[in-house]
């Protein structure tokens, strides 16, 4: 926890408090000086001299949000009693091991090639962002241009080239953006709404001496649907993966709403390491992120963790969780099936995408795939782009 | 007026308040700022309006949110029925004069939040479940919780006769702006600890027996430590109280029969009440017993 000197000497109240205000600032809670003013307005309403007020006092004014709330204690000792000047050697300790951490990962997949192009994958993704801005208006038809036709329909697995790879993340994120723009340029007046818009009806019968003969009407405008992306990294699916992230990235680049998570043994929330606008950063954060990527699944496991901590503040009945996984887990699948039938309940729909799925004959066998297809509102296969593309049907159908 | 009398005053209308909370309502009420309270289903989160109410002497008035709650429901419409009426009544009149009439506050039908503006005596506002409204109402709010003006193209702006005291409550089915949240006091309400539920329990059931009561509250405390879907509140444990008086239960541990049937007061889903059976109920009543 960084935290600001106590100055010895003080000129009063005030500089106490500023200085307590930075130290807030420096602790990430956004208490600006209209926050300071009304700090100071407050100790007058209280009895500025018993700590335990002032703590009461400020707390509700400044630790606005639960997870800030929880902290504030701990912020406030710090501060005032010279509680964390010991703990401030942490923060660079910290430091060096998460600079530490990439390089654990290389070893560990002890492949510099794939490294290198996992690196890229971001900054790539963010180097088309001008080919984005005119293809986003477009319908998926145009989108796609002649030269890529044949590489939509070639499973991902068979794609190895890091030029080839970049380019199908390049078109899986353009997807990602076209599906969802399709999707948010649905608000449109209708023409038959189930209320009468007594408003305009009374505006229009004045003219008419009060009789209201044209009976308008009114419908509430379609808000678009909010998505929430799950994705598997684990070792089956690794050769799909990369493409896959792109294909996140697009999904939630620019809506704000939108939420996604990766998940092997453990769930991790990627929604802003996605959206960094440095590709560099955002390739770092995710890599410290997904240690451990390509080991082992625990689907169930992951879900248990999103059910508990995420599906609370991001899941609601206009939401779409999509999940990107093969369904391989080793988990029971009794725990999968249940944790879906919870998300079920709050989710509007579920849909699983599994790369799977696009092969020949597959029946899904995977006892995991089995149990959770009673919950699951669309089962869809991911294996090529040209399956991500028909996506866009299906998110138009919600 | 300090906090601990806000606390002592709240406590005689049958609320007990813990110093966090009484210290944020003394703060909302001296700072004039509106106060955000979070916590689970069932701390007694829209209750703290009611009891503020009392203590004030102020009227309270209630904006329940609800997804696609919109201006017509939340701040004002305008009576359309009655206005096409008058328009037949009025027939033959001048135009202009027919039409000042029509737009006139008579013809203006307030809903809760133009009302909460608009009253002699500030009363207390509470908007209850905000997160349940869209954003784009939540935007509409911070208007008027920063200017406390309401402008009705009609009639032009209606500035707040008095400033009334706004509680909102979230249950964080969705992330509340940060915009709102800096221009409210903020209160994380938690479940009450055992002495503070003693306290309530024997604020609201006087009949009840010490002992009784002190088990009651041993009961519901463990429940609420087991994994349940919905913990049960404060309200349920209330309404417990209140079944197992009437059923002339005197001991938990004598009766376990009628005391498991009862248990359909606190535990309310299905996976729940699965979730305790007899024996775990009974190891969790021994304990407390």
């Amino acid at each position: 926890m960084p935290t600001t000197r106590f100055v010895e000497r003080a000129s009063g109240p005030a500089e106490r408090l500023a200085g307590f205000m930075a130290h807030l600032r420096l602790n990430g809670i956004n208490a600006g000086p209209q926050e300071t003013g009304l700090a100071l307005a407050a100790l007058n309403a209280v009895d500025a001299v018993n700590p335990q007020e002032v703590r009461f006092a400020l707390k509700s004014l400044l630790a606005t949000g639960s997870d800030n709330w929880s902290r504030f204690d701990a912020l406030f000792d710090a501060y005032w009693y010279n509680a964390g000047r010991e703990r401030a050697g942490t923060a660079p300790a910290a430091h060096k091991q998460a600079s530490r951490r990439p390089a654990i990962w290389t070893s560990e997949t002890g492949d510099g090639q794939e490294q290198a192009a996992k690196a890229n994958l971001p900054a790539s993704a963010a180097d088309d962002g001008d080919d984005d801005a005119t293809a986003s208006g477009e319908g998926t038809g145009r989108l796609i241009a002649t030269r890529t036709k044949a590489l939509l329909r070639r499973d991902l697995r068979e794609l190895t080239d890091p030029a080839e790879l970049a380019e199908a993340a390049r078109i899986a994120e353009r997807l990602a953006r076209a599906i969802r723009d399709r999707r948010s340029r649905r608000r449109r007046a209708a023409r038959r709404g189930n209320t009468l818009d007594f408003r305009r009806i009374a505006r229009r019968s004045l003219a008419r001496g009060g009789e209201p003969i044209d009976l308008l009407r009114r419908r509430r405008p379609e808000r678009p649907m909010r998505i929430v992306a799950i994705l598997d990294v684990s070792g089956s699916m690794e050769i799909y993966a990369k493409v896959f992230i792109a294909f996140l990235k697009g999904l939630i680049g620019a809506d704000l709403k939108a939420d996604s998570y990766l998940f092997h043994t453990r769930l991790a929330r990627v929604t802003e390491a996605l959206r960094d606008p440095d590709s560099l950063r955002a390739a770092a954060r995710l890599s410290l992120m997904v240690q451990g990527f390509g080991g082992g699944t625990r689907i169930a496991g992951s879900l248990v963790r999103f059910n508990d901590a995420h599906a609370k503040g991001s899941v609601s009945g206009r939401t779409v969780v999509v999940i990107l996984s093969d369904g391989y887990d080793t988990d029971p699948p009794e725990a999968l099936a249940h944790e879906l039938s919870r998300l079920a309940r709050r989710a509007r729909r579920i849909v699983w995408l599994n790369p799977l799925k696009g092969w020949r004959d597959y029946a899904p066998v995977a006892r995991g795939m089995a149990a959770a297809l009673p919950y699951i509102d669309a089962h869809l296969p991911a294996n090529t782009l040209a399956s991500l593309a028909a996506l866009e049907a299906e998110f138009e159908s919600l | 007026m300090t906090y601990q009398s806000l606390q002592k005053d709240l406590s005689g209308t049958g609320y007990v308040a813990s110093d966090q909370l009484a210290m944020a309502l003394h703060l909302s009420l001296s700072l004039g700022r509106p106060l955000l309270l979070e916590g689970e289903a069932g701390v007694g989160k829209t209750e703290i309006a009611r009891a503020m109410a009392e203590v004030l002497g102020a009227r309270l008035i209630r904006l329940q949110c609800y997804e696609g709650l919109d201006a017509a429901q939340a701040i004002y419409e305008w009576n359309y029925q009655r206005q096409l009426l008058a328009i037949r009544a009025h027939e033959g009149e001048d135009a202009n004069l027919v039409e000042e009439r029509l737009f006139s506050e008579k013809y203006l039908l307030r809903r809760p939040l133009l009302e909460a503006i608009s009253q002699p005596e500030s009363p207390v506002l509470l908007i209850d479940e905000v997160d349940r409204a869209d954003e784009e109402f939540e935007a509409y709010l911070l208007e008027i919780l920063s200017d406390f003006q309401i402008t009705v193209p009609e009639l032009g702006t209606i500035s707040a006769t008095s400033r009334p005291h706004v509680i909102l409550t979230s249950n964080g089915t969705r992330e509340l702006s940060d915009a709102l949240r800096r221009r409210c006091l903020y209160s994380y309400v938690e479940f009450p600890d055992r002495a503070t539920e003693l306290a309530i329990i024997g604020h609201r059931c006087p009949g009840l027996e010490d002992r009784l009561a002190a088990q009651i509250v041993g009961v519901v405390q463990a429940l609420r430590r087991e994994e349940l879907e919905k913990k049960p509140g404060v309200a349920e444990m209330l309404d417990w109280a209140v079944a197992l008086m009437g059923l002339g239960v005197n001991d938990l541990a004598d009766d376990p029969v009628a005391v498991q049937a009862t248990l359909i007061c606190l535990l309310k889903t299905r996976a729940d009440q699965a979730a305790v059976p007899r024996e775990v109920a009974a190891r969790i009543i021994g304990a407390a017993a």
